[in-house]
């Protein structure tokens, strides 16, 4: 299983789930979890994704991302979940 | 399952606390490359270097991206030139054609730099060890990207003084070649006591001949982390601030583990080590003096700074070694004052002075690093400083170093700026009495006793 960490960082606006979403689900990229805040006006949110079945890969699914992000005024980073795991866990 | 708060935190120290991973090197043995033929010598070197290398600062560049974490440099360590080039090297100029070799080299494989115009000469000089040695200052000034250590001595051998002596004399010529560039010769030469062999930090690194042909070594960093976690207890206790350093460093280690493997995975190069480092850079923020001030002390220098900085060093090895297979390299925090803005602020103040470096490199990382002195100190001064630095690394069996720039033309209230991640520096005052006696004698200094261990 090839995992990846959506995060999702800027100002609240309508959409933005629905927008990140949609590419994902055009490149057959499948969610497995989704949480999300308002922290201070601003939008946080964080996607674990699987992209074993995945049409593109990592870098263009950042390369879109990044203008996914662009659009909608948020920043969007798309990392490899090891980089988390490695750090947060024994 | 990873939390939200957890991806916070990891991207907030790379963002904004400076988390890098300072160096993927990648350590070459020359070895086979000796021919008693220089011409050949250099094609069999320029192709070995270019083919294992051949993808380095691609893969160094994919796996930053893949898990938005900088990689800062890409570097090659090689086997010291000074064992490769024997048979073929009859003059110092022949070395300068090797280090040429080496600069087109990486060059072509845009490294940022590649270390190991090297010797080893802990007790004593083979004639190409000393060809190599002449050979220095040209070889400096006439390439970009090569970095040339000696190693001068060892715990095991005592201090080679003759080689002190000669590299005092290395240091001033390498600074006189390179005047135009503010000396910028000397910031890419180090003269060591107890070098280790799987170092992936310049300028000392080299691939020594206990290592296997090729092998992937990683430097992490991480200063501004550190400090940041320490901001949020200020005031603790001891406990808590030993606890916080350990387990920042744990983390960060993390990183430069999994960077480490991956890259050794895709090299298809077995992984050598984590160096456990705080290395600064001139950012503010990232800055080994800016955690000491954290820790408490007004600034780098202050009394105090020797023992903050000796437990430093030891929470950064105690919190890293859990978090990787192999540990080695220098591993600990790098003091150097061009590099890190807090030093720099601290020799303004008057804080710091070339004696109080000298204590603190008896708790830590190297040593004397990234000094600019005024550009006439006598060369007996700077072997003086290369011998005291030597022995406070031999009687404590640890690695120590002297990275020291008299800058021509510059004296003590002029600063001078180097560029880059060699930053800027005060040129610092030299003690200005006299040791040429000292270091005018011949021979070398026995190796300590530690208690007739074997």
């Amino acid at each position: 299983m090839k995992r990846v960490i959506i995060s999702v960082l800027g100002k609240d606006a309508v959409g933005i789930i629905a927008k990140v979403c949609n590419h994902l689900a055009s490149q057959n990229i499948s969610i497995m979890d989704i949480s999300q805040t308002i922290i201070q006006g601003y939008f946080n949110m964080m996607m674990i994704v699987d992209m074993s079945g995945a049409t593109i890969k990592l870098s263009k699914l950042q390369e879109n991302m990044d203008a996914i992000g662009e659009e909608i005024g948020v920043q969007i980073k798309c990392q490899r979940e090891e980089i988390f795991d490695k750090m947060h866990r024994i | 399952m990873i939390s939200i708060l957890e991806v916070n935190e990891t991207n907030k120290m790379i963002e904004q606390e400076n988390l890098d991973v300072r160096t993927i090197t990648m350590g070459i043995s020359l070895l086979d490359c000796a021919d008693s033929n220089i011409d050949r010598c250099c094609e069999k070197i320029y192709n070995k270097i270019t083919t294992y290398a051949r993808d380095l600062v691609k893969i160094g560049d994919d796996i930053a991206h893949e898990f938005c974490i900088p990689i800062v440099n890409k570097r090659i360590s090689i086997t010291p030139i000074a064992q490769v080039g024997g048979s073929c090297c009859k003059t110092p100029d022949d070395f300068v054609k090797i280090a040429h070799t080496l600069d087109q080299a990486a060059k072509v494989l845009g490294v940022n730099f590649l270390g190991g115009y090297s010797a080893v000469v802990s007790k004593g000089m083979t004639r190409s060890d000393e060809l190599l040695i002449r050979s220095i200052p040209k070889a400096l000034a006439e390439t970009d990207l090569i970095c040339s250590s000696v190693n001068v001595g060892s715990t095991k051998t005592g201090i080679n003084m003759d080689a002190v002596r000669l590299m005092g004399e290395i240091i001033k010529e390498t600074a006189e070649l390179t005047k135009d560039r503010n000396s910028i010769g000397c910031a890419k030469l180090v003269v060591l006591c107890n070098a280790p062999d799987d170092n992936p930090f310049m300028a000392g690194a080299f691939h020594g001949v206990s290592e296997a042909d090729a092998i992937i070594n990683v430097g992490v960093s991480g200063p501004g982390v550190v400090k940041y976690a320490l901001e949020s207890i200020r005031g603790a206790s001891f406990e808590v601030l030993c606890e916080t350093i350990k387990r920042t460093a744990f983390k960060i280690t993390r990183v430069g583990q999994l960077v480490a493997q991956e890259a050794s995975k895709r090299l298809n190069v077995p992984f050598g080590i984590i160096d456990l480092s705080l290395a600064p850079t001139p950012a503010v923020g990232d800055s080994v003096a800016d955690i000491l001030h954290e820790i408490g002390l007004e600034h780098a220098g202050a009394p105090g700074t020797t023992a903050a900085l000796a437990m430093l060093n030891d929470q950064v090895k105690k919190g890293g070694v859990m978090a990787s297979s192999y540990v080695g390299g220098l591993s600990g925090a790098f003091i150097p004052v061009s590099e890190d803005q807090g030093m720099i602020n601290a020799v303004m103040a008057g804080a710091l002075t070339i004696e109080k470096l000298e204590a603190m490199t008896c708790v830590c990382s190297v040593g004397l690093d990234m000094i600019a002195i005024p550009g006439d100190t006598k060369a007996s001064t700077i072997s003086g400083i290369i011998a005291d630095e030597s022995a406070i690394g031999m009687i404590n069996q640890k690695t120590t170093a002297v990275r020291i720039i008299p800058v021509i033309g510059k004296s003590v209230g002029d600063t001078v700026e180097f560029g880059g991640l060699l930053g800027h520096a005060p040129i610092m005052p030299v003690n200005q009495f006299d040791c040429s006696n000292f270091i005018n004698r011949s021979g070398r200094i026995p190796a300590p006793i530690h208690s007739f261990k074997n």
